[in-house]
């Protein structure tokens, strides 16, 4: 069963004299329980991707369906239910005035699901965290257990498809490993469907299943982790970047 | 707004994080000696306000032309005016109205400003041009002038004062509450909050005012002392609170005919407005050097 | 070492009265060659660093038994000497180029200023002298960059104009504190490059500093990991590393060329100062 299905997809940003084609016709299908990656430097457009499919930017024209339903760029809150995402930043993601079980209960609440102590204790246990840290603010928590506050919150709606911006980049190795860990996991668990950007190489080709290399907003090329990991691609820049990412490995 | 987390005792682990929030306040308060300074003179004004009928030695209106214009003595600290009424007694119950107007005037301007502010720049586009452009007129008129031409369309009198002050004074805190609320509405918590399908008044009230409140605070603070100073001057003008309420405004008007000769008359409640305003104004800029980090001395 | 640039011995860093020490005891010595420390956020790092800049906070209480930089005593010079020692004799690359430069210089008259200040030379031929070096760090199109300001170009291109410049004032020693972190993937090979080629050119010495073991790995001809404030080993290549610590942090990261289903989490309770195994003690 294809989970996400775009065909043709273009972005452009209009301002009031110039207009930049950020993405540039893609065609991304990726079915149930995959975890796909989108690798490319920064300015390629894979996270502008990213936001369009979770329903943060209109302004896209193309075939988009979501768990086998089509769906617009002006979101309806059904829609919405299907997609969520884990943000780059993990002191940037939680609203610093509310406490935790706060940042949990409210996207239950607001999708109409059960939002009780119990259910929150519930989903803090899922990523690893004690009942206890629902009365936390988030500046008492470090930044690993932050991302991992995000999680629960996007995993709270049980969506089928979690889109991942950099989840890792903003923390230390051993917190990443720890992180990683945690997604992988709940992915085998719930069957849930992955679509994770990063620059970093070795996270997405430890992470998923097929990976895309972006480029001025196209994909250039489609590697397996087995691709990178024998540092061979088909399209020059893909090649390039496999090289200078396994710099510490090539000596 | 009710607390939408259910715990247990929900009231009483909020009330504790704001009590330690206030207590941790204070504590940096006190490292700022002007600001501190400025918090203590304050709170004498609430308290002789609050306690006016206890604290002042003599009703505010008891006349008494026999000791009309005594100079300041043991009897009469601050002395006495025309009719004999003792001026310290007068200022004391002149700080009830004081307070009731600075205090009316930002549960008014406050929630009005933010509401503004933050609609403003969290819609933005042609709400936001709307808005501003409304706020732009009104804050292009100097606000002693509008007040007193509300005041003199209202009729004279403590409430369409409050009134008048109030439809001046907001645009600047909805002016600092959009340029708050331009910022948080491009966080992450506020894009995660979109996708699971917070509704937009969930998110102005619950997600954006949150963060815009401390700012307004500290300029509601720094605001009181304009406020002070243009309800003196309605007043002073007649067009504020009305003879023979003890007014500070109206208190120099009624003294300036003794000036030459009897200078306490006037000065006394000049000297009572002047501390009033100076002790909001540096409270607000301590309570902006301890809210807002930005601001921090070189 | 024969030609020893830098002597660092029981250096201590606390912050505040009484607090924890961000750096503990924390001794090493540089020729030149370079030399990486590796460590994640917390462990005191970046602090080491900017101890010998003498660019910490006044809060920061700084003790050590010896501090010399190519024969002077860091700890007993005024913060006036210092300011000419720093972007003379030792230099600092952070992470974000765009905050070390001026921001309201064109880049040009910047790299010029150093030609400057370090040769006998007219204005003229110091502005040729910061368009050779410009085009010596692979900057394309040197006539538009030599008049862009700091906010006007990239990330690597930043690092590459802070290269540059350095390249004429030929520091002793750069201090180079996560050069590439803020850089593309692709870019990071090429500033990497060109700072080799700096300290190379100049016989000076490079302190890089980084959470990147791999890549300090391949770069540096030797590793300091330090965990808590302290170096808890000293490596010449990974394969060597013995400590908890460091073996725990390479077993974290992963790797493409040996992929594994969950990756390796490390154990803090094995390396916490209180039950640290002898050296040479196997985990």
């Amino acid at each position: 069963m294809t989970m996400i299905d775009v065909q043709d997809f273009h972005v452009r940003f209009r301002s009031r004299k110039t207009e930049t084609h950020v993405v540039r016709g893609i065609d991304l299908r990726v079915a149930r329980g995959e975890c796909v990656g989108i690798v490319g430097e920064s300015g390629c457009g894979k996270s502008t991707v990213l936001r369009c499919l979770v329903g943060l930017e209109g302004g896209w024209t193309g075939h988009v369906s979501l768990n086998g339903k089509p769906v617009r760029p002006e979101r309806q809150k059904e829609d919405l239910r299907a997609a969520q995402m884990v943000f780059q930043d993990p002191f940037g993601s939680l609203h610093p005035r509310h406490r935790i079980g706060r940042a949990l209960s409210e996207p239950a609440r607001c999708m109409g699901l059960p939002h009780g102590r119990e259910r929150i204790a519930a989903a803090l246990s899922e990523v690893g965290l004690p009942a206890e840290f629902a009365d936390r603010f988030p500046h008492e928590l470090s930044g690993g257990q932050r991302q991992r506050v995000a999680i629960a919150r996007a995993l709270i709606v049980e969506p089928a498809l979690l889109l991942l911006d950099e989840p890792t980049s903003a923390l230390d190795v051993s917190v990443q490993a720890e992180i990683l860990n945690l997604l992988s996991d709940r992915r085998e668990e719930r069957n849930l469907t992955y679509l994770l950007v990063s620059h970093d190489l070795s996270v997405v080709a430890h992470m998923c299943d097929r990976i895309f290399v972006m480029q001025h907003g196209v994909f250039v090329d489609e590697l397996s982790p087995e691709d990178i990991g024998a540092g061979r691609a088909n399209h020059p820049y893909a090649q390039h970047l496999i090289t200078a990412s396994l710099l510490g490995d090539a000596a | 707004m009710q607390d939408t987390f259910p715990l247990k005792t929900p009231t009483q682990t909020r009330m504790s994080g704001a009590g330690m929030a206030l207590r941790r306040f204070y504590s940096d308060l006190r490292r700022e000696p002007l600001g501190h300074a400025g918090f203590i003179v304050i709170m004498i004004l609430i308290l002789a306000a609050v306690f006016a009928p206890l604290l002042a030695p003599y009703p505010a209106a008891r006349q008494s032309l026999g000791e009309a214009l005594q100079s300041p003595s043991a009897q009469h600290w601050l002395g006495t005016d025309e009719f004999g009424r003792d001026i310290l007694s007068r200022l004391i119950w002149g700080a009830q109205i004081t307070m009731r107007t600075v205090l009316s005037v930002s549960a008014i301007v406050g929630p009005v400003g933010l509401m503004i502010g933050i609609t403003a720049g969290y819609f933005g586009g042609r709400t936001d041009a709307i808005l501003m452009r409304f706020t732009d007129v009104v804050l292009s008129f100097p606000s002693l002038v509008l007040a007193l031409a509300f005041a003199a369309a209202l009729g004279a009198g403590l409430n369409t004062a409050i009134i008048a002050i109030s439809l001046t004074a907001w645009p600047p805190i909805a002016r600092l509450a959009r340029a708050e609320a331009l910022v948080v509405r491009n966080t992450d918590y506020v894009a995660a909050a979109r996708i699971y399908g917070a509704s937009h008044l969930r998110l102005l009230l619950l997600y954006i005012a949150p963060m815009c409140v401390p700012s307004v605070v500290v300029r509601l603070t720094l605001n009181m002392a304009t406020i002070t100073l243009t309800a003196a001057s309605l007043g002073f003008l007649g067009l504020g609170a009305q003879p023979p309420m003890p007014e500070w405004g109206a208190m120099i008007s009624a003294g300036r005919r003794f000036m030459l000769d009897q200078w306490w008359v006037a000065v006394m409640p000049g000297f009572a407005i002047l501390i009033t305003s100076l002790a909001f104004n540096v409270l607000g800029d301590a309570m902006r050097d301890i809210l807002d980090p930005r601001h921090t001395r070189g | 070492m024969e030609n020893q640039i830098l002597e660092v011995s029981d250096l201590n860093v606390a912050f505040g009265r009484g607090s924890v020490r961000a750096v503990d005891g924390v001794s090493f010595t540089l020729g030149a060659d370079k030399v990486g420390i590796v460590g994640e956020s917390g462990s005191g790092k970046s602090t080491v660093g900017r101890a010998i800049m003498g660019l910490l906070p006044p809060s920061a209480h700084v003790t050590a038994r010896r501090l010399h930089f190519d024969g002077l005593d860091l700890l007993d010079q005024t913060e006036r000497q210092m300011q000419s020692l720093r972007g003379n004799r030792l230099s600092l690359i952070m992470q974000d180029p765009r905050y070390s430069l001026n921001p309201v210089l064109p880049i040009g008259r910047q790299v010029a200023e150093t030609a400057l200040l370090h040769g006998n030379m007219s204005r003229k031929d110091a502005t040729q002298a910061a368009a050779a070096m410009l085009e010596r760090v692979q900057i394309r199109d040197v006539a538009r960059v030599m008049r862009a300001y700091p906010h006007q170009i990239s990330g690597g291109m930043g690092q590459r104009v802070m290269i540059a410049a350095m390249l004429l004032s030929a520091p002793r020693l750069v201090i180079a504190d996560e050069p590439t972190s803020a850089l593309d993937v692709s870019v990071r090979g090429e500033v990497l490059s060109l700072l080799d080629e700096l300290v190379t050119s100049n016989g000076s010495s490079l302190l890089l500093i980084s959470h990147d073991i791999r890549m300090v790995a391949s770069f540096c001809d030797r590793i300091l990991v330090m965990y808590k404030g302290r170096i808890v080993e000293n490596l010449t290549r990974l394969e060597e590393a013995r400590h908890p610590y460091t073996r725990s942090l390479i077993a974290a990261m992963p790797d493409a060329r040996h992929p594994v289903h969950r990756l390796r989490v490390p154990d803090r309770e094995s390396f916490e100062p209180s039950h640290t195994p002898l050296a040479g003690e196997t985990l």
